[in-house]
Order: structure tokens, then C-alpha cells, then sequence
């Protein structure tokens, strides 16, 4: 019985954990929701067959990048424009290692890519938090390191551009990177779509953890006045130094499996097309967001994929006016927008029952 | 015959072209940067669309061109398209964006796309080119397009009349009083919401300038915009926020260095010791040109001595702890 209880009370205090002013979605209703999406996106490969739930695993990998800036920009409120530089750094790396040491290399390798683009994120923040470089500032100027990677990258054709066996192969890339193969098995199709839907859940619920937590308030403490942060007490410097490598490392996951997801790396992740998605997703999801970021990620590129496919050339047309709309109208973004109407419906609803029946609706609306 | 030739006469060849090099990537520089630069630096609204305000003027100016019109006047009417067009698009949409300066580059961002992808459907993928003006120079065995050194000349002209019309005149005043405070400026009697419209028209008037000069000289293609981008950027970082020292200054350190390396490796290696320069000016100057020059007043006025005023935070480059503002 106290084995049962102890076990009860630790599941409370992991969910507790989970919750907190930092998130959206802390009510009993909003876990349901989300249990059912989960199920959803469980089943999603038994609906649609092998491969295309592997080709979707592409949206579920830009689900790290929208979480590493959502991470950063929401929570730190630190703007990174190079969130694809890390991204595009980490599959590069993985490229060069697995092209050299074969399939069997490509759990170390994904390793090394994450440390690569941690490694670069670190030295980056480094030179600006600790150079003083604040604000609109970090903006440019890790817009400018991502469009120079590119260059530099567009540039790298020429045979001296050979990292061991694999070329850096200037605007054409590097074709013929292996898949993510473990032991034996290669993951293709939908055991990829599984590996990256249960990395990106198991990374989702521990920001949701760690946003909540002393450390996430003190982020926040920054994103809200980092001047009277800094007075009491607390490192700022630091504090974003940590907050925008961490972000490295999240946007390194997301490249290195996006090098496996579609065998392949080339310059254009670091175009300011590409740089921009990222961004485009957080401000449309809601920057304070994470759960509003995975979301915007997948409607958005499903969306701009499936007029892609309708082979109209006004695609990229709708989705600039749809995004201008978004940012017009709804400037903290659809989920902040969603929330509020839903404690609006529930504040009405409440009103309605009259008191009486408070304490059911309160049990809806959460803690 | 040719082989006997005076070294010191090569050597003289050799500096010349390293000259006009440096005048051609710090017109290319200069120019590049300095709509984005007083739109960022008056405004505080950093443009993503800023490479395709260069395609309305380059394009502008192309058509006109190429329809027979003399191409001095083919750029004055791409300039004034753009301007217009700029002035357009800050009363529809980004005049919503003045206190939101993070959104207003996703903003930006979502216009560049549509203006890239609509200059796409109703030009197609390339539009004929107008011709280079003037021929090449020719010193030795090397010669340089006349153009591209007549361009140097023109991005120092433009620097000049921006310095002019921001210090010395009218609009100059009101408008640098509404970017040190708009609610003053306000109680002033000025009209701020005028100095915005004409500013940010006169933003992308010179963007629109950039486009229409370099358009003979690039392949005319929606994505035209985006070869500036890298260039124009990376001399705001340098340069900061001021507009005639910080892109100056920015142009000529930028300019210098990617000049030597393309002149002795390659063009390649001009554009990567650009970046590394780049990575340097930050962490030396966090607020660029613009920060140090403010930096050294600040010192100044509080009655330092000139050598102490002057002295570079080098320490703070190794050791930490620099601190903007």
C-alpha cells in the first residue's frame, strides 16, 4: 500500500514538474488533447503506409528547430536567425563522419554533429553575450553568420574541399549519407518516423520541465528585464550563454536526423529562406509557446507541402500573405490567441452554471 | 620583348589593381548596406526585405533601359519606383510595426518571399539585361571595368549627400530629433509620423539606387536581391547603427581586407576573410564602428585624455567581460 502511494505521489510530482506558469496547457483538458494527439500521431504510419510516414518524420525533425528557438526567443527572449546554422553545422557532421566510417557509424556520429553544433553555438554566444552584444543586435548577427556559412559552403566544390572520403561537394552537397542504422537495422520509413516522434516527445517534456523549473524563472527573470535580473544577483551573461548553446544543441539533433531523413545535405540550409522558417513557425505558433511551436511547424510545412504539390506557382505567395496575417493580427501568435478563447468559452460557461457548480469547472480550467 | 619589362612598371600594375579592387568591394559594400543602414539605424526595423526593395530598382530600371531610354535616366526612375514603392508599403503594413521591431522582420520576411515568388510569375525567371555602360580600363596586362570604379565613386557620392541631408538640412534636423525622442519631438511640433514615411522612402529610394546601378552588371533573376545580402549585413554589424561613419568606416575595413585577400589567393578567400573579420569586429565592437566612435565621445567628454579615450578594448578581447552601452 506505501510502495503504492510513494509511487502515486512521485507520478504526481513528475506531472507537477511538468506544469507551471512557463507553459500553455497546464489543465486536465489540455493532457487529454494531448494523449489523443499522441495516439494520433502514433498511429498516423498504420494510416498512411511505411513511407510516407517516413517522409513526414521530416516535419516531426523540424519540430527540434522550432523547439531550440522557441526555447531561446520564447524564454530568453534572445532572437537567433542562426538556429539553421547549427542545424545545417550538426548535418554536415554527420555527413563527414558516416560517409567515412560507414552505416554502422551513425549513432557516434550523431554525437559528434550534436557536439559540433554545440560546440559553434557555444563559441558564437560566447563572442556576443560576452562582448555585450544585446537585443536586435544578436539578430543581425547571427543572420550574418548563417548567410556566410552558406557562402562559404556554396563554395566548397573543389576537390581540396574533401573532409577524408567525403567531398563538401559546393551547391550540389553531399548525397549518399547513410540512414540512422541501429545494430543491424537500418530505420527508414516509419521505425525513423518513430525514433524522431519519440525523441521530439521526450525532448518537448523535458523544456516543458525545465522552463518550469528555478532555472526556467530565471530565464524568463532575463527575457523580462535583464537589467533588473542582472541587480539581483544573477548572471545574465551566463544565463544566456546557456539558454542559446543548449538551443545549439537541440537545432544539432534536428540537422543530424534531417541528414539521415533525407540522405543528404546541401547548402541551402543555411539560405535565408531556410533561416527564416524557424522563425516563422515560433512567431505563428506563439513565441511563449513550445507545444504552439511543434504545431506551427507541422501545419505550416504541411501546408506550404501540399500547395507545393498542387504545382501552383502562387504557394509561396499564400504562405507569405497567410504569415503577414498572423503576425498583423495575432502578435503573440495562434496559441496564446487559442488559449485565450478557450478561457473565455470556460469563464463563460462558469457564469452560465452559476456558482453552484464551481467546482466542476475549476476542475477543467486546472490548477 | 614583353618578358623584359620593368619589374617596378608590373609592381605599379599590380597597385593599381589592388586599389581599384579595394574602390570596387567598398562601392559594392557601401552601397549594398546603406539602405538597409538607414532604415535600421533611423528606424530600428531591420528589412529582410531589403534585397528585394535592390530588385524593384534593379528591374525597374532594367525595363526602362531596355525599352530605349538613356540608362542615367533609367536609374533615376528605378530610384523613384522604389521610393514610392517603399513609402507604400510602410503606409499599409509596416507602420504597424515600430514598437515591434522583432516581428516587423518576420513581417519583412513574409513580404520578401511573396515579392520573390510574384516578380517570378509575372516576369518569369529572367528578364533581358540592360548593357554596361562605359568600357574597360586597361594599365599593363590587366584592364577593370570602367563601370564598377565609376560605382566606388557614385556609393562615395551617395555617403556625402546622405551626410548633407541629415546634417544640414531641414528634414535632416527633424528627423534625427524624432529618432533621439519621438515624444519630444512630438511636443516639438514635429510631425513624426511624416519623418518615418520620408525616411523610410528615402531607405528604399537608395536600396532601389543599388539596384538600379548594379543592374547591368548582375544576371536579372528574382533572386537578384540576394547577392547583396551577405555584404549588406555583414556591414551593419561592422558598421552599426550610424549611417555615414559607421557604413564608411565598415566599408573601407571591409573593403581593405577583402580587396588584399581576393587580389592575393582568390575571390573565395576574399569573402571568408570578410567573415573572419567580421567575427572579429564583434567581439571587439559590440556595437560596431558606430559603438566605439560613441564610446571614445563618452570618454571624452568625461575629460579623459586623448590616449586614454583612445584605447581599444584589447584587453576585454581576451579576458571578457566588455560591455556595450
Amino acid at each position: 500500500m506505501g510502495k503504492v502511494s510513494s509511487a502515486l505521489s512521485r507520478a504526481k510530482a513528475v506531472f507537477g514538474a511538468l506544469n507551471g506558469p512557463n507553459t500553455y496547457g497546464n489543465s486536465r483538458a489540455f493532457w487529454v488533447a494531448f494523449a489523443v494527439a499522441l495516439v494520433g500521431v502514433f498511429l498516423y504510419p498504420l494510416v498512411t503506409g511505411s513511407y510516407r510516414a517516413g517522409q513526414s518524420a521530416q516535419f516531426l525533425l523540424y519540430g527540434f528547430l522550432a523547439l531550440s528557438l522557441c526555447f531561446i526567443w520564447g524564454y530568453c527572449g534572445v532572437l537567433s536567425f542562426g538556429q539553421v546554422a547549427f542545424f545545417g553545422l550538426a548535418g554536415y557532421t554527420f555527413g563527414v563522419v558516416t560517409l567515412n566510417f560507414g552505416a554502422s557509424s551513425t549513432l557516434p556520429a550523431i554525437g559528434a554533429s550534436v557536439v559540433v553544433a554545440t560546440v559553434v553555438a557555444l563559441a558564437l554566444g560566447y563572442f556576443m553575450f560576452y562582448g555585450g552584444v544585446r537585443d536586435v543586435y544578436v539578430t543581425i548577427i547571427t543572420l550574418a553568420f548563417t548567410l556566410v556559412l552558406f557562402t562559404f559552403m556554396a563554395q566548397t566544390a573543389g576537390s581540396e574541399w574533401t573532409i577524408g572520403e567525403a567531398a563538401l561537394g559546393g551547391f550540389n552537397g553531399m548525397p549518399g549519407i547513410p540512414n540512422i542504422t541501429v545494430g543491424e537495422t537500418s530505420l527508414t520509413g516509419e521505425s525513423f518516423y518513430y525514433l524522431v516522434a519519440g525523441l521530439l516527445l521526450v525532448t518537448y517534456l523535458g523544456l516543458r520541465v525545465l522552463v518550469n523549473s528555478r532555472y526556467g524563472r530565471i530565464m524568463v527573470a532575463v527575457r523580462e528585464d535583464e537589467d533588473r535580473a542582472e541587480m539581483l544577483g544573477y548572471n545574465t551573461n551566463l544565463v544566456k550563454l546557456v539558454v542559446f548553446t543548449f538551443g545549439g544543441t537541440l537545432a544539432g539533433v534536428g540537422g543530424a536526423l534531417f541528414a539521415s531523413w533525407g540522405n543528404y545535405v546541401d547548402p541551402s540550409v543555411f539560405e535565408l529562406s531556410f533561416a527564416a522558417l524557424p522563425v516563422v513557425w515560433v512567431s505563428v505558433g506563439g513565441r511563449e509557446s513550445l507545444v504552439g511551436a511543434i504545431a506551427a511547424t507541422f501545419a505550416i510545412e504541411r501546408l506550404s507541402q501540399y500547395l507545393a504539390a498542387t504545382g501552383s506557382e502562387w504557394a509561396l505567395v499564400i504562405i507569405g500573405a497567410l504569415l503577414l496575417f498572423v503576425i498583423l493580427f495575432m502578435p503573440s501568435g495562434v496559441v496564446p490567441k487559442l488559449d485565450d478563447g478557450a478561457r473565455f468559452a470556460l469563464s463563460w460557461v462558469k457564469k452560465k452554471r452559476g456558482a453552484a457548480s464551481e467546482r466542476e469547472v475549476s476542475h477543467v480550467d486546472g490548477d | 620583348m614583353e618578358m623584359i619589362e620593368a619589374p617596378a612598371a608590373t609592381t605599379v600594375f599590380e597597385l593599381v589593381n589592388l586599389l581599384l579592387q579595394f574602390l570596387d568591394s567598398f562601392g559594392f559594400l557601401v552601397l549594398a548596406a546603406v539602405g538597409l543602414v538607414v532604415i535600421f539605424g533611423m528606424m530600428g526595423i531591420i528589412n529582410l526585405a531589403h534585397g528585394e526593395f535592390i530588385l524593384v530598382g534593379a528591374y525597374s530600371a532594367t525595363l526602362v533601359a531596355v525599352s530605349g531610354v538613356p540608362f542615367p535616366v533609367a536609374v533615376i526612375v528605378g530610384t523613384l519606383i522604389t521610393a514610392v514603392f517603399g513609402i507604400l508599403l510602410e503606409r499599409s503594413v509596416l507602420k504597424r510595426f515600430y514598437d515591434r521591431p522583432l516581428d516587423s522582420m518576420v513581417a519583412t520576411w513574409a513580404i520578401s518571399l511573396m515579392m520573390i515568388q510574384g516578380t517570378r510569375i509575372f516576369f518569369g525567371n529572367t528578364i533581358v539585361q540592360a548593357d554596361t555602360p562605359f568600357g574597360a580600363i586597361e594599365y599593363g596586362q590587366y584592364s577593370y571595368s570602367g563601370y564598377q570604379v565609376f560605382l566606388s565613386l557614385v556609393s562615395l557620392g551617395v555617403l556625402a549627400g546622405i551626410y548633407l541631408l541629415f546634417t544640414r538640412t531641414d528634414f535632416g534636423l527633424k528627423a534625427r530629433a524624432t529618432i533621439q525622442d519621438v515624444d519630444t519631438a512630438k511636443a516639438m511640433g514635429i510631425n513624426t509620423e511624416r519623418i518615418y514615411v520620408l525616411t523610410f522612402g528615402f531607405g528604399s529610394g537608395l536600396a532601389g539606387l543599388t539596384g538600379a546601378l548594379y543592374a547591368p552588371t548582375l544576371s536579372m533573376s528574382p533572386g537578384v536581391g540576394q547577392n547583396f545580402l551577405v555584404e549588406a549585413f555583414v556591414a551593419v554589424v561592422v558598421g552599426g547603427s550610424s549611417v555615414v561613419m559607421g557604413t564608411s568606416l565598415a566599408g573601407i575595413l571591409l573593403g581593405s581586407i577583402s580587396a588584399f585577400f581576393s587580389n592575393v589567393y582568390s575571390t573565395f578567400w576574399g569573402r571568408i576573410a570578410l567573415l573572419v573579420a567580421a567575427i572579429i569586429a564583434i567581439r571587439l565592437m559590440p556595437n560596431g564602428i558606430t559603438g566605439v566612435i560613441e564610446n571614445f565621445r563618452e570618454r571624452r567628454d568625461a575629460g579623459m585624455s586623448l590616449r586614454e579615450a583612445l584605447r581599444i578594448p584589447a584587453v576585454t578581447f581576451f579576458l571578457g567581460g566588455g560591455k556595450g552601452e
